[in-house]
């Protein structure tokens, strides 16, 4: 079976500054400058990406429960942005767990 | 900083952070007081400081044509065609290697107020900026945004900060708008005091005269695209990303729509 990005594990990259304004999660770049604002969905991923947790539970047990979103929809939709915020750098991405130290705890969530 | 004050017979006093030039040369003492009006000290104590070395003849200082700054483990490096310059932002000391050039030293100075005023929450801004009734008001926008129109539509009660660079400080939990030198096509020196900033607008020129709000996170990123900001370094870039957010959170901003006629600056009082 060929594998898919659910079998991945992803981690806010280090190199990000990242807050909740108005509900939305913003974040900016350190590496390019670019900027980018979540949906409430994103914005569950991007915080559950702590590196230990694979891509295909963050799915399962916190998109699809609290979304009620059909399983291979949310996984289509979670796959697309991941693939985007990795080219830009705000998600670090691995077939394997990624350690704590490469990435921070709490990246700066601070609500405004 | 941790800088020791230092006194200079000529300061660039710009935000109430004045910056010492020290030159030699009288034909660039000269060029100061003529390009600096209102914002000269000869009194000056500051924490800041900047050594200007002047090149004899015209021509490129550095093969680099377009601006790059850097960080490394002795500060700040800025190269430019016309200039070349480091800036210790732990000592708050730097070195400019420059011609007879009025541009060069302007870019500097605006590169070492953004990179002082990081830390402390606050920033320069691509926008027009003015008081009236003890407020001020900033009109941010790029290059043909209507920074300047609506600097020259100005009504004679409000006393114009810039039209082209707004500088910004942070005081506290407000913010106030400080008013300098940098003339967009204005070509006028704006007025050296300083208000809090009851309002941000994005400018855009249209059929008639309108305030709408504007998203957040779309506010977000316009604001983000005109701070001066001049380096991908990341904790730069952490800093300008939180003072922007920190800023909206205290200071309203909307889109200001405007026809290019004085009758927009009803709306804003």
């Amino acid at each position: 079976m060929a594998q898919t990005m659910t079998d991945t594990f992803i981690a806010r990259s280090p190199a990000i500054a990242a807050r909740v304004m108005g509900g939305e999660m913003m974040i900016m770049s350190a590496v390019d400058s670019t900027f980018f604002s979540l949906n409430e969905v994103a914005t569950v991923i991007f915080q559950a990406a702590d590196g230990q947790t694979p891509l295909a539970e963050i799915i399962e047990k916190r998109v699809c429960k609290e979304f009620e979103v059909e399983p291979e929809e949310a996984r289509r939709d979670a796959e697309h942005f991941v693939t985007e915020l990795s080219k830009h750098g705000i998600l670090l991405v691995s077939d394997k767990p990624i350690p704590a130290h490469n990435f921070p705890n709490t990246p700066n969530l601070g609500k405004q | 900083m941790s800088g020791s004050a230092v006194s200079q017979n000529i300061s660039i006093d710009i935000g109430g952070t004045p910056i010492a030039l020290r030159t030699e040369d009288p034909a660039f003492r000269a060029l100061l007081e003529r390009r600096y009006p209102g914002f000269l000290r000869s009194d000056a104590t500051t924490n800041y400081a900047l050594d200007i070395e002047l090149l004899p003849e015209d021509g490129p200082v550095t093969d680099e044509p377009e601006l790059h700054v850097s960080h490394g483990s002795a500060g700040w490096r800025l190269m430019r065609g016309d200039f070349h310059a480091n800036w210790d932002d732990t000592r708050g000391q730097g070195k400019i290697i420059q011609t007879l050039s009025p541009y060069a030293i302007d870019s500097v100075l605006r590169i070492v107020h953004s990179l002082i005023q990081a830390p402390q929450g606050g920033f320069l801004l691509h926008g027009a900026s003015a008081i009236r009734n003890g407020r001020a008001f900033l009109f941010s926008g790029l290059s043909g945004a209507g920074k300047t129109t609506i600097s020259r539509l100005a009504p004679p009660d409000a006393t114009l900060l810039t039209d082209e660079i707004s500088y910004i400080r942070r005081d506290g939990a407000s913010y106030e708008a400080c008013g300098t030198p940098f003339a967009g096509e204005l070509a006028r020196v704006g007025a050296n005091c300083r208000a809090p900033i009851a309002h941000l607008f994005f400018l855009t020129q249209g059929p008639e005269n309108r305030i709408d709000p504007i998203p957040t996170a779309e506010t977000l990123r316009m604001l983000l695209r005109n701070i001066l900001f001049f380096a991908d370094d990341s904790n730069l870039v952490e800093m300008v990303f939180r003072s922007a957010c920190e800023f909206l959170g205290q200071v309203p901003a909307s889109r200001l729509t405007f026809l290019p006629d004085e009758r927009v600056w009803e709306l804003i009082q």
